[in-house]
């Protein structure tokens, strides 16, 4: 299956389009002039510790991928485009031209995963600080914890005399 | 000391706020402009209003919050200000931020609720059922779940529309000076969430509608409860009309002040009252149906002029509508499961725990592990009281979410606020924050 030459696939009843990032925008803008006028999400997931996700045949699995979910008001349809985007190479094109709403996402998505968007007009950290370090929703990003006592590991008191 | 600290740890990511004329270039300006207004530079440029030339600062850049008493919550504006006409506005966001995406990753199915239903608090109900739906789709169970569930579902969705809508009211009041309209909505509010507390044991964040239907039956007299609830809030509704749509000064602060057009809403991705104020009957309860909204008879409310007052008189009547919704759904509630009977999702009744082992241990496994879902990934998105919520869930197989996102309605919505606020008064600022109605909670998640 495929539309605009981009492979379709069928996740539980929802239709996905894989484009890769060269094709990307252009894809994008196709569903955009097809009454798909409303972005209404973008985001991003970090398949670092699950590389072996399923996937269209010719579709390579990276690390990263923009996921985004398109509207059409007009059809009442949903779309989503997931597009691999490789560690090596964090960055992917900015839909801002096409849909100036994603502009708050994508600073979310750069901000939590660290994926640059070329052309996007104001790529700055959105939820955390500016001069914080690293990227949150990155699967090696450390997270604190709370020792937790009666555990295995929790020291033996000393006995009191 | 600002500069050893950055050395450290390797910050250096762009300012997020506004900059003041003085120190930019005229290019700078532009693009930032276009930034904050969501628009190319040419086309801001295009504007002719702003002063391009850095050297003629006119203009005077003030914060608004984060810990301003209208802002409804941690929200903080910078708003650059010439004489008392804003010009530019930009939201500064993440003063909540708590990582509960990630949080979200930790959690199995069973307990992901009580993280989301800290998102949204004001329409806590909600945001389970978004992420309960999500997690059925995946498990393929989303058809089987117990009719009986489903309308109740639909009852305390409804139900918590209007206590949001009701306790917009109270803060749209409280902002614009109607200190009385304030404890008139909070009191109403409290009507609701009293419901909501014999129901579900608790007034907020509930954790109640969860992964195969909900987690008790309804309480005994609920049906009386509700019909109290039917009576006292429609005549109250109609006080709420003498005390402000009429009235003169209502109309005045909010008639004409926070314009959006219909292109620049949809633009923005914006939903929920602020699209439907601009013309756009847009409603996912009528228009992507979920649970038995086809089957309910409700009015889309529409306004024609984009403005604070439309969305005010949206929200007031969408209380009207889901009056009507939730009388039809006391005619229509069957009896029967209110959780789907399939062994893996739901734990063995309290009952079966005293009398047989396995019951126990199957219990005690789905409490400690959870249960697990197959791979693969979906986006499930519903109408909560401020628009679309969405959540999207990849799954790799096991009992947590690989990765659980959720499309804050309020955090797209706030980026409306420059585009409402460009040329219009410092003190319409507030009356715009307020008829936007964002949960900062959600915002920063």
């Amino acid at each position: 299956m495929s539309l605009y030459g981009v492979p379709l696939s069928d996740s539980r009843g929802q239709r996905v389009l894989h484009p890769t990032r060269d094709e990307y925008v252009k894809t994008v803008k196709a569903l955009l002039d097809d009454t798909f006028v409303m972005c209404a999400d973008l985001t991003a997931v970090d398949f670092l510790t699950h590389p072996g996700r399923t996937l269209p045949e010719g579709i390579t699995a990276e690390r990263f991928e923009v996921v985004v979910n398109l509207l059409s008001i007009e059809r009442r349809e949903r779309i989503r485009v997931r597009v691999q985007v490789p560690e090596a190479d964090a960055t992917i094109p900015s839909l801002f031209d096409l849909y100036p709403g994603s502009e708050a996402m994508e600073r979310e998505v750069y901000d939590m995963f660290g994926i640059a968007f070329t052309n996007h007009p104001d790529l700055t950290r959105i939820l955390m600080p500016e001069d914080w370090d690293g990227h949150p929703l990155r699967k090696d990003y450390d997270q604190g914890r709370i020792p937790v006592q009666f555990s295995a590991d929790f020291p033996a008191r000393e006995p009191q005399s | 000391m600002t500069d050893i600290v950055s050395t450290i740890r390797g910050g250096n990511d762009p300012e997020q706020g506004l900059k003041p004329r003085s120190e930019i270039t005229a290019r700078e300006l532009l693009r930032e402009v276009g930034a904050v207004l969501r628009m190319s530079e040419a086309d801001a440029a295009k504007l002719g209003d702003i002063p391009v030339d850095p050297s003629e600062d006119q203009t005077m850049i003030i914060n608004m919050g984060p810990q301003h008493p209208s802002t409804h919550g941690v929200l903080r504006l910078m708003l650059e200000l010439q004489g008392e006409t804003v010009l530019r506005c930009k939201p500064i966001i993440g003063y909540l931020h708590t990582g509960m995406e990630k949080t979200g990753e930790n959690l199995t199915y069973m307990q992901g609720g009580t993280n989301v239903t800290r998102m949204d608090y004001l329409s806590p109900l909600n945001n389970e059922l978004v992420f309960s739906m999500a997690t059925e789709k995946l498990l393929g169970i989303d058809g089987d779940i117990p009719e009986r569930a489903v309308w109740m579902r639909m009852l305390l969705s409804e139900l918590n529309r209007m206590s949001s809508h009701l306790l917009f009211m109270a803060t749209n009041g409280m902002d614009l000076g109607a200190v009385s309209m304030m404890i008139y909505g909070w009191r109403e509010r409290e009507d609701v969430l009293r419901f909501f507390q014999k129901v579900t044991g608790l007034r907020m964040n509930h954790n109640f509608i969860r992964p195969g239907g909900v987690a008790a039956d309804l309480p005994e007299g609920w049906r009386d409860d509700v019909l109290h609830l039917l009576e006292s809030i429609p005549p109250r509704l109609d006080e709420y009309d003498v005390l402000m749509t009429g009235q003169p000064i209502w109309r005045d602060r909010l008639q004409g002040v926070g314009v959006i057009t219909q292109a620049e809403a949809m633009a923005l991705g914006a939903t929920g009252p602020i699209l439907r104020s601009t013309g756009v009957p847009w409603d996912l309860r009528r228009d992507q149906p979920y649970l038995h909204y086809d089957e309910v008879e409700f009015d889309v409310i529409v306004g024609s002029y984009g403005d604070a007052f439309d969305r005010y008189a949206i929200r007031l009547n969408e209380i009207r509508e889901s009056i009507k919704i939730v009388r039809q759904i006391l005619d229509r509630m069957p009896t029967g499961d209110y959780r789907i009977q399939n062994k893996k999702v739901t734990p063995p009744p309290r009952a079966r725990i005293d009398e047989s082992m396995e019951a126990l241990i199957h219990h005690f496994k789905i409490f400690t592990e959870g249960f697990k879902v197959p791979e693969g990934e979906v986006y499930v998105a519903i109408e909560s009281p401020r628009g679309e919520i969405g959540c999207y869930i990849a799954s790799d197989g096991s009992a947590t979410p690989y990765r659980m996102h959720v499309r804050a309605p309020s955090f797209v919505n706030i980026q409306c606020l420059p585009h409402m606020m460009r040329g219009g008064l410092v003190a319409d600022a507030v009356a715009v924050i307020s008829s936007v109605d964002p949960v900062l909670g959600e915002v920063d998640r």
